[in-house]
């Protein structure tokens, strides 16, 4: 039998037994709301999967019982015992249509007129109940039923469900029929009618199906699985981590007494605690097909969407991965699989002119590989057209032409995973909803996986995403660097090699940077001694010379996506199956590491990330290597773009914020919102978020999914609660100021319409009154609050920075421009600090700093630039004006503590 | 949170550079030896590192370092494990004291002129025959988010 369906008869079997015991306590306690809240759901629940798995007669059953309740539960009904019975007698038609289901994998052929009729009277008027016209419009089901009929009964491979599934109208349709069903039911006729016992269902399917075996009806599938809650594996799952580590320590004890009366039953144990494991890993285990459920339905009503043709071929469906990383990849594989149908695929008439069948293809592929998961999401479409990419590189300043150059095309077409990037020339409604292939990225780079693309422009694209099986114990190369210990996940580990002054592999340098000759390429290295700035304690006496490498080293090859780097050790161990555990937040902020772990020994690790690594080496040194050059382009064309994210919230115009504002988009399931102190919250990544609706009166839903924009700062979060996300818009910002509203900063013209831009701050601020004021106000406790000079051509940011330095408690003055600065100077006013943007009309930042540094009356006062991008490059050139540090304008906490570290390095020399 | 005090009259005392220092006998989980410390990288210099308490893995804070101290002499001390949200913290500390109940009434808010370390981490001080004691807010010592700025 299919799995979903099993899966749904256990779980509707279960539903059902509940719903009884439910209906006669609420038949006792009629006005117990959340006893009729639970059966009410329990009751949709049941509907809506009927309606996701093409059950017709069962959905209009259980929809009419629903009906009745929601008007119960919306107390436009009482509850009286005849309503009860109704839906008693409801919920013994629905099981009886299951049994037959179960039996014959069919709905039964069946008339439910009557019943649903008799409902529907309830529903609409009580115990009063009118009787209907007698033929009663059931003709749309039937014609849903109609179409499940006339599926082929070929046993062939091919799922029988999957296949009514795709004949049967979407569950959307179905339900709409539904509701014409029940819609022409309350024709109110005066005769009133007794209620007739229901008529025994004619649950005998037309041919008896051959192929139920006596034997196999007698024990249903209901019973033969049992529902477990995920915390109960959570728990076992813990504890079998930590049995793992204690035998990796009783190993190595083991190891240290070669005779031992232990070394027996300690191999059995190991075997057995292996076997466990295995075990307990099993019952976390689920086919990726259940992340796929949703992706023919999306794709169907894509190709009806897009007017494309559009395959999907789902192959390994069965592959079993963790539920945790299941749940984790589930979005971005949706989204993947959207962005094929959408981005990827012709429209028919351009595929036929290429030579390619009409229908296109998208084809999902699971399968194991060495511990890992690969999934394959490819189309025969027309592939990345690296010179648009190029294009979009270049607008969107992520790297130079020099760098785009030097690039092959794959790297060029990894640009797609870059923040701020969508090839759609158009944003459709489908994909392109702004949240790109950046955050797919960076969810499967969360779960210690990867992501490669490869395209051949004509031909069609592959994504690969390379997963480990489980998040929680990982196996692990153990090296050493500096006497201390650290895990490299082997996932990432492509190979090691060993170098020395006389082998064939010998570090060599280009300038001081050391790379290593490797099959014909040259591998960029990074020495983990520099990295984690660690000194070795026997090498104390030649001490800055933590360059100067030794003679013999280990060098891990790590590979993030496309690049590959070494990594210089001093040592490497064996590998060691290790648990992973989140270090203190205390550490968090640290890239390097991902997580920490008790080695077998029972020493602590620190566990490297090889993303961070990466982040904070090569990758950037790659892509971003230009950016200086092109500040000074960008200084030149004048003009300042900002990505706003443009979301609907209440009535009126659209909204929009600051991309750069935003640390995650995030869709709540609003069933886990919680209320505390007048506020809603929700737990957030092990803590809790506050949730402030956009809308002061806004109603947050009992159920469903609400998207929320995430505000971070270091520990603390906060989720604003809005309708709909719109898009991400990169435009160049000209915001009409208003003051009128609370929330707002103003409005501008963006994606050519007129939009509210929110004030950040006036949110943040709501859930947590000293957001901004916590780190601040101590170093303010003098009285006379210091004054800050902010100059900014951009009025945008002169009212997005000046609320915000006033709540973290200076003076703040803003001007427009550096010439308006300086004739504050000659009138004689003095500041704390100079805050100035870069990029200004007239005398740029560069020049102002120099004019400030000769300014005697200001000389002294220490500068801080501030511009939309800051690299290396301009750290230089600003230090050379005479600015005193530089920071991103959209890193409101870089800022902040700039400013304050300033003031307080001021106030130490006076 | 910061009015745990009322409730609790029961403190563990400890001394950091002859000063002695309570904490709340509800939220200490254990007292323990000196350990194995693995020193973390690029941390906040008053992080000694992590160690293994029964399979747990503690985050061990300098005291000293985090009141701006100076270091202390020889490298040997006691440390006071502490939860924090999910999460344990040892502070090291120089030397541990005995269990004390104390007399609310001897309570008295910060003086307005201790140092403005003292007063960030003290919830207030206690008056004892012969000896004041400062009741270390662990919240606050342990809240990095807000003064990771400071150190």
């Amino acid at each position: 039998m299919d799995d979903l369906l099993s899966e749904f008869l256990t779980e509707t079997g279960e539903g059902l037994t509940t719903l009884d015991v439910e209906l006669v306590k609420l038949e006792q306690n009629p006005n117990d709301s959340e006893l009729l809240g639970n059966i009410f759901r329990l009751m949709h629940t049941i509907k809506g999967t009927c309606g996701f798995l093409g059950l017709p007669r069962l959905e209009s059953v259980a929809h009419a019982g629903e009906n009745i309740m929601n008007k119960f539960r919306d107390k436009e009904l009482s509850v009286t015992p005849t309503g009860v019975s109704l839906i008693l007698e409801c919920l013994d038609q629905i099981r009886d249509i299951l049994q037959t289901l179960e039996a014959t994998e069919k709905e039964p052929e069946g008339d439910d007129t009557d019943l649903i009729n008799r409902l529907n009277a309830h529903a609409e008027g009580g115990d009063q109940a009118a009787v209907p016209p007698a033929e009663s419009p059931s003709a749309p089901v039937e014609a849903g039923m109609d179409r499940l009929d006339h599926i082929p009964d070929d046993d062939d491979e091919e799922d029988e469900l999957e296949k009514a599934f795709r004949l049967a109208l979407g569950p959307d349709e179905l339900a709409a029929k539904a509701v014409e069903v029940a819609a022409p039911a309350p024709e109110p006729v005066a005769e009133v009618v007794e209620l007739k016992p229901a008529p025994a269902p004619k649950s005998v399917p037309k041919s008896a199906p051959p192929a139920a075996p006596a034997a196999e009806s007698t024990t249903s599938v209901a019973n033969q699985s049992i529902r477990v809650s995920v915390e109960v594996l959570e728990n076992l799952m813990t504890m079998v981590s930590e049995l793992v580590l204690t035998r990796n320590q009783t190993l190595q004890i083991l190891r240290a007494h070669k005779e031992s009366d232990f070394a027996t039953p300690l191999q059995r144990l190991n075997h057995v605690v292996s076997d466990l494991q295995e075990g307990v890993m099993k019952t976390r285990m689920q086919p990726i097909g259940n992340a796929w459920a949703k992706l023919p339905r999306i794709i169907r009503d894509l190709s009806h969407e897009l007017d494309k043709k559009i395959d999907l071929v789902m192959k390994g469906a069965e592959t079993e991965l963790d539920r945790q990383v299941l749940e984790l990849i589930k979005d971005p594989l949706t989204h993947m699989v959207r962005n094929s149908a959408d981005h990827g695929l012709e429209i028919p008439s351009e595929r036929i002119a290429a030579g390619k069948p009409e229908t296109g293809q998208v084809i999902l592929n699971a399968f194991h590989e060495g511990g890992h998961i690969i999934i394959q999401i490819s189309d025969d479409g027309k592939g990345l057209n690296t010179d648009r990419i190029r294009a979009k590189c270049l607008e969107n300043n992520l790297a130079s032409e020099a760098d785009l150059e030097a690039m092959s095309d794959q790297q060029i077409q990894q640009f797609v995973f870059r923040a701020g990037f969508s090839t759609a020339a158009a944003v459709t409604a489908v994909s392109g909803r702004g949240v790109g292939m950046d955050v797919v990225r960076t969810n499967i780079e969360k779960i210690g996986g990867t992501v490669e693309l490869s395209s051949t422009e004509g031909k069609g694209t592959i994504f690969t995403i390379k997963i480990p099986l489980t998040l929680a114990i990982v196996s692990a190369l153990i090296v050493e660097c500096c006497k201390e210990r650290f895990a490299i996940p082997q996932l990432s580990v492509v190979e090691l090699v060993r170098t020395s002054a006389h082998s064939e592999h010998k570090i060599e340098h280009i300038s001081e940077t050391p790379v290593l000759r490797l099959r014909n390429r040259l591998l960029p290295l990074v020495t983990l001694r520099d990295l984690l700035k660690l000194s070795d304690p026997e090498a104390e006496g030649e001490q800055g010379e933590t360059t100067e490498l030794r003679e013999d080293n280990f060098i891990v090859v790590s590979q993030v996506g496309t690049y590959t780097f070494g990594i210089i050790v001093d040592r490497v161990f064996d590998t060691e199956e290790i648990v992973v555990k989140p270090v203190a937040p205390i550490l968090r902020d640290i890239q390097l590491f991902s997580g920490n772990t008790i080695l077998g020994d029972g020493a602590v690790v620190m566990i490297l990330d090889p993303n961070g690594i990466a982040a904070a080496t090569g990758e950037i040194a790659v892509a971003d290597a230009d950016m200086g050059g092109y500040e000074d382009r960008h200084a030149a064309a004048g003009e300042e773009k900002v990505a706003m994210l443009v979301f609907r919230s209440g009535e009126g115009a659209p909204k929009a914020v600051p991309l750069a504002l935003i640390a995650r988009l995030e869709e709540v399931d609003l069933t886990h919102v919680e209320s505390s102190g007048g506020q809603h919250v929700v737990q957030y990544r092990g803590q809790l978020m506050p949730l402030i609706p956009m809308q002061p009166d806004m109603k947050l839903e009992k159920e469903g999914r609400q998207p929320v924009l995430v505000f971070s700062d270091r520990e603390r979060s906060m989720g604003l609660v809005v309708d709909e996300i719109i898009d991400i818009v990169e435009d160049r910002m000209n915001v009409e100021l208003s003051a009128e509203k609370q929330g707002y900063i103003g409005s501008a013209i963006i994606a050519e319409k007129a939009t509210d831009v929110v004030d950040a701050g006036f949110y943040l601020t709501q859930a947590y009154p000293d957001w901004f004021g916590s780190e601040s106000g101590k170093e303010n406790f003098e009285s006379d609050r210091s004054r800050i000079l902010l100059v900014d051509d951009s009025p945008f940011f002169r009212n997005l920075l000046m609320p915000m330095l006033s709540v973290a408690g200076y003076d703040v003055k803003a001007v427009e421009s550096a010439s308006d600065a300086l004739s504050l100077c000659e009138d004689g006013e003095t500041f704390d600090v100079i805050i100035s943007d870069i990029e200004m009309p007239g005398m740029n930042g560069f020049e102002f700093a120099e004019a400030v540094q000769e300014n005697h009356r200001w000389s002294k006062i220490p500068m801080v630039a501030l511009s939309a991008f800051a690299s290396p490059a301009d750290l230089v050139k600003g230090r050379a004006a005479g600015f005193r540090d530089y920071v991103s304008k959209t890193d409101r906490g870089a800022l902040l503590t700039t400013i304050q570290d300033t003031i307080a390095e001021l106030k130490g020399a006076a | 949170m910061s009015d745990n005090y009322q409730e609790n009259e029961d403190f563990v005392t400890f001394f950091i550079a002859g000063q002695l220092f309570g904490v709340p006998v509800l939220r200490v989980q254990d007292i323990i030896n000196p350990q194995r410390i693995t020193p973390v990288p690029l941390a906040p210099p008053e992080i000694a590192g992590s160690l293994n308490l029964r399979g747990r893995i503690v985050t061990a804070i300098d005291v000293r370092k985090r009141l701006g101290l100076p270091a202390r002499e020889g490298k040997d001390c006691m440390s006071i494990v502490v939860e924090n949200g999910n999460d344990l913290y040892s502070l090291m500390v120089d030397s541990v004291g005995e269990v004390l109940a104390v007399d609310e009434s001897s309570f008295e808010r910060n003086p307005p002129t201790l140092d403005q370390r003292f007063r960030d981490y003290s919830q207030g001080i206690y008056r004892l025959d012969g000896r004041l004691l400062v009741i270390l807010d662990v919240n606050r010592f342990l809240d990095y988010g807000r003064s990771a700025d400071a150190a």
